[in-house]
């Protein structure tokens, strides 16, 4: 789960973590009063969940109570589209007015969990600012990675390490141990995946100050964090998304037309990669979850006809826990309750599958029957190829 | 010989009072598994279709003598229940709860660390050795006595290529879920080591996903330490970059664990890679000859 700019910089204020202050608008006006309350000269920034806001001109240093309102009235309520929104960009809803700051260094500083590793790992650079990944690509012995052992957390000599390779010096290094310090405690206590400080600037008067926050926390985490689960903001998402995630199944929206339901994530993929094998794109990645029941396949149905752009829909259920014959009156129930008009593919295997191919078969509903994964795939193409080819 | 779960493998269920756990621990002991305990927190001294429950894991396995332990208590309590079974010398954990928190986990990995217990998963179907012992949420009846090892981060797909090699003749020695989740217990290069020692094992599926590079690992320790042939799979090569594609380890993230550097790092070792999930049977069959 992601979070905004503003709110990132609030809860590490909680921990300390020295942030600039701010206030956020959600209005021009909200802007002006905040601007004039903050000082000048200040820096007005757009909030929506993707970087690259800067270049794409959702931030600016203004210089009065009007220049604030102007920039914020330009921003808000408007579609921003940076290299990392696609091209319909995000909508802007608030804004964070913050102090400026007279600005020494730029610096790049993360905690990120570190799968392969098995714990957390500090990531520095003395590049602030960049794209990390880039400069990952272009100079990997630029970058600073310092794992540390979950079991007794951040010690001393690793700061001071990374301090050393970060060219900070006196006391700068004690004051990047406190910042780091204060990163990793609220790593830890928010279940993050992922805290990202870029840039993370050096004053000219020697303060480190965190200019940008990124924070992801961990979806399974989130049933100890109400106050986290608090902070998001659903429309930065797909609503299709947030409907499935509320009915707990898996869905990720995609761009194709064929609309895909299938248990289990890997095979969901699995799905997905074989009907672009057969010239055809999926419109969504579709898990209702290894023992899906009927109700949960009814759900999933309406769920992926919702999206218009759907011109055919593949089930595909290996039936382990689940019965065929169950998942098959639970799709047959669905398409006729709420009418399918596109084509439809149904591959069942594993438990009582041929009671489950005799009731699709028996069903007054056109749907098209499939062996194997492979069949099933060549079978939605072509029938998708087909209707397009009428219409 | 099979790898971690034979005949004689004696089974305690975590959870065992719970919807989930009743229902599996029953299907695994219709398998023919032998389910020997149950474990849970307060209802020591009761039952389960004639299968004792224990309040502790330690009570359990000093009464019973079982050998392995599988998890179905829910995310906020699985951390406790892997380390429990660590900690009163269970050598075998198969966690298959699903959603526990990656921090969790990091600190379950710590812990075992420097322990004799072995762990598979979380958020895995757990591991079957054919006719002997079924450990988990797989279906039984598409698996088949015989010689191939499988491995895999996924549970369907798992099922798919299983049943693939089922239809093509080919049983299997033992199949491995080691999970979905991005910090996990047995990797495939551990899964791997044990069927390279394994006398019934004589070839290997190993299906890997996008996320991570446990994959990349495979292939580093396949070209220089396996002795027997390998077929690959790599699903979610069409997953875009940056959307968690159902698993939480499953992300492409900062143009990174994309299932064309698997697939490449695979080849390159030696491995016959499927194209698709339904040709995984296909070429097994083509590799062995």
């Amino acid at each position: 789960m992601n979070i905004h700019e503003y709110q990132a910089k609030q809860w590490l204020g909680r921990f300390g973590v020295p942030v600039p202050q701010g206030r956020v608008a959600a209005t021009a006006g909200e802007a002006r009063a905040a601007a004039r309350e903050i000082g000048f000269p200040c820096v007005v920034k757009a909030q929506i969940h993707a970087g690259g806001r800067g270049k794409a001109g959702g931030v600016k240093l203004v210089h009065d109570e009007d220049e604030a309102a102007a920039f914020a009235e330009g921003l808000l309520g408007r579609s921003l589209v940076t290299h990392q929104t696609g091209p319909e960009g995000r909508i802007v809803r608030r804004v964070w007015v913050e102090e400026a700051s007279r600005i020494a260094r730029e610096l790049y500083c993360s905690i990120v969990l570190d799968a392969s590793a098995g714990g957390p790992a500090i990531i520095a650079c003395r590049e602030g600012g960049m794209e990390i990944e880039e400069v990952a690509r272009e100079t990997p012995d630029a970058i600073i990675i310092e794992v540390v052992d979950p079991l007794v957390g951040v010690q001393p000599f690793q700061v001071r390490r990374v301090a050393g390779r970060l060219g900070l010096t006196g006391k700068e290094v004690s004051a990047f141990g406190a910042l780091v310090r204060s990163l990793y405690d609220a790593f830890l206590k928010s279940d993050c995946m992922q805290l990202e400080i870029n840039p993370l600037a050096r004053l000219e008067d020697g303060r480190l100050l965190v200019l940008d926050a990124k924070m992801n926390f961990d979806g399974n985490a989130l049933f100890r964090h109400a106050d986290v689960v608090e902070l998001r903001d659903i429309t930065e998402e797909d609503p299709k998304e947030v409907k499935a995630s509320d009915l707990g199944i898996s869905y990720v929206a995609l761009d194709g037309n064929i609309g895909c339901m299938v248990n289990g994530a890997g095979l969901a993929m699995g799905t997905m990669d074989i009907i672009q094998q057969y010239g055809g794109m999926p419109a969504n990645f579709l898990d209702v979850g290894g023992g899906a029941s009927k109700e949960m396949v009814g759900q999933a149905f309406r769920l992926l006809l919702s999206d218009d752009k759907v011109r055919g829909v593949l089930v595909n259920i290996f039936g382990g826990i689940m019965r065929c014959d169950v998942i098959a009156a639970g799709v047959i129930d669905a398409a006729r309750e709420i009418g399918v008009s596109v084509p439809l593919v149904v591959r069942l295997q594993g438990t009582n599958v041929e009671q489950g191919r005799e009731l699709l078969s028996k069903s007054d509903l056109s749907i098209i029957p499939a062996d194997t994964i492979a069949d099933a795939a060549q079978k939605i193409v072509e029938a998708v190829r087909a209707a397009e080819g009428r219409a | 010989m099979s790898i971690l779960v034979n005949a004689e493998t004696r089974v305690l269920t975590q959870g065992i009072t719970g919807a989930t756990g009743q229902f599996h621990t029953r299907t695994c002991k219709e398998y023919g598994t032998r389910m020997v305990a149950g474990v849970t927190p307060g209802k020591g001294g009761t039952d389960f279709e004639g299968i004792p429950v224990f309040d502790s894991v330690e009570q359990a396995v000093r009464e019973t003598g079982a050998n392995a332990s599988v998890i179905y208590v829910p995310p906020p309590f699985a951390a406790d229940a892997m380390m429990e079974s660590s900690d009163a010398g269970v050598p075998l954990v198969i966690c298959i709860t699903e959603g526990v928190p990656v921090q969790d986990m990091m600190r379950v990995k710590r812990y075992l660390a420097d322990r004799a217990t072995v762990l598979v998963g979380p958020n895995c179907p757990g591991v079957i050795t054919p006719g002997e012992c079924k450990i988990g949420i797989m279906p039984g009846h598409i698996h088949k006595r015989g010689r191939i090892g499988v491995i895999s981060r996924s549970g369907t797909l798992t099922y798919e290529a299983v049943d693939q090699l089922t239809r093509l003749g080919m049983g299997q020695s033992t199949c491995v879920g080691i999970g979905g989740d991005p910090i996990r217990g047995l990797n495939f290069v551990d899964v791997l080591a044990l069927f390279n020692e394994d006398d019934e094992t004589e070839a290997v599926v190993l299906i890997g996903e996008i996320g991570g590079s446990a994959e990349q690992d495979a292939a580093e320790w396949i070209r220089a330490h396996m002795k027997k042939p390998v077929v690959g799979f790599i699903v979610g090569q069409t997953a875009p970059p940056g959307k968690r594609m159902g698993h939480a380890g499953a992300i492409i993230s900062g143009g990174k664990g994309t299932a064309a550097e698997k697939v490449e790092a695979l080849r390159a070792a030696g491995v016959s890679m499927a194209p698709t999930p339904a040709d995984i049977g296909r070429t097994m069959k083509e590799r062995l000859g």
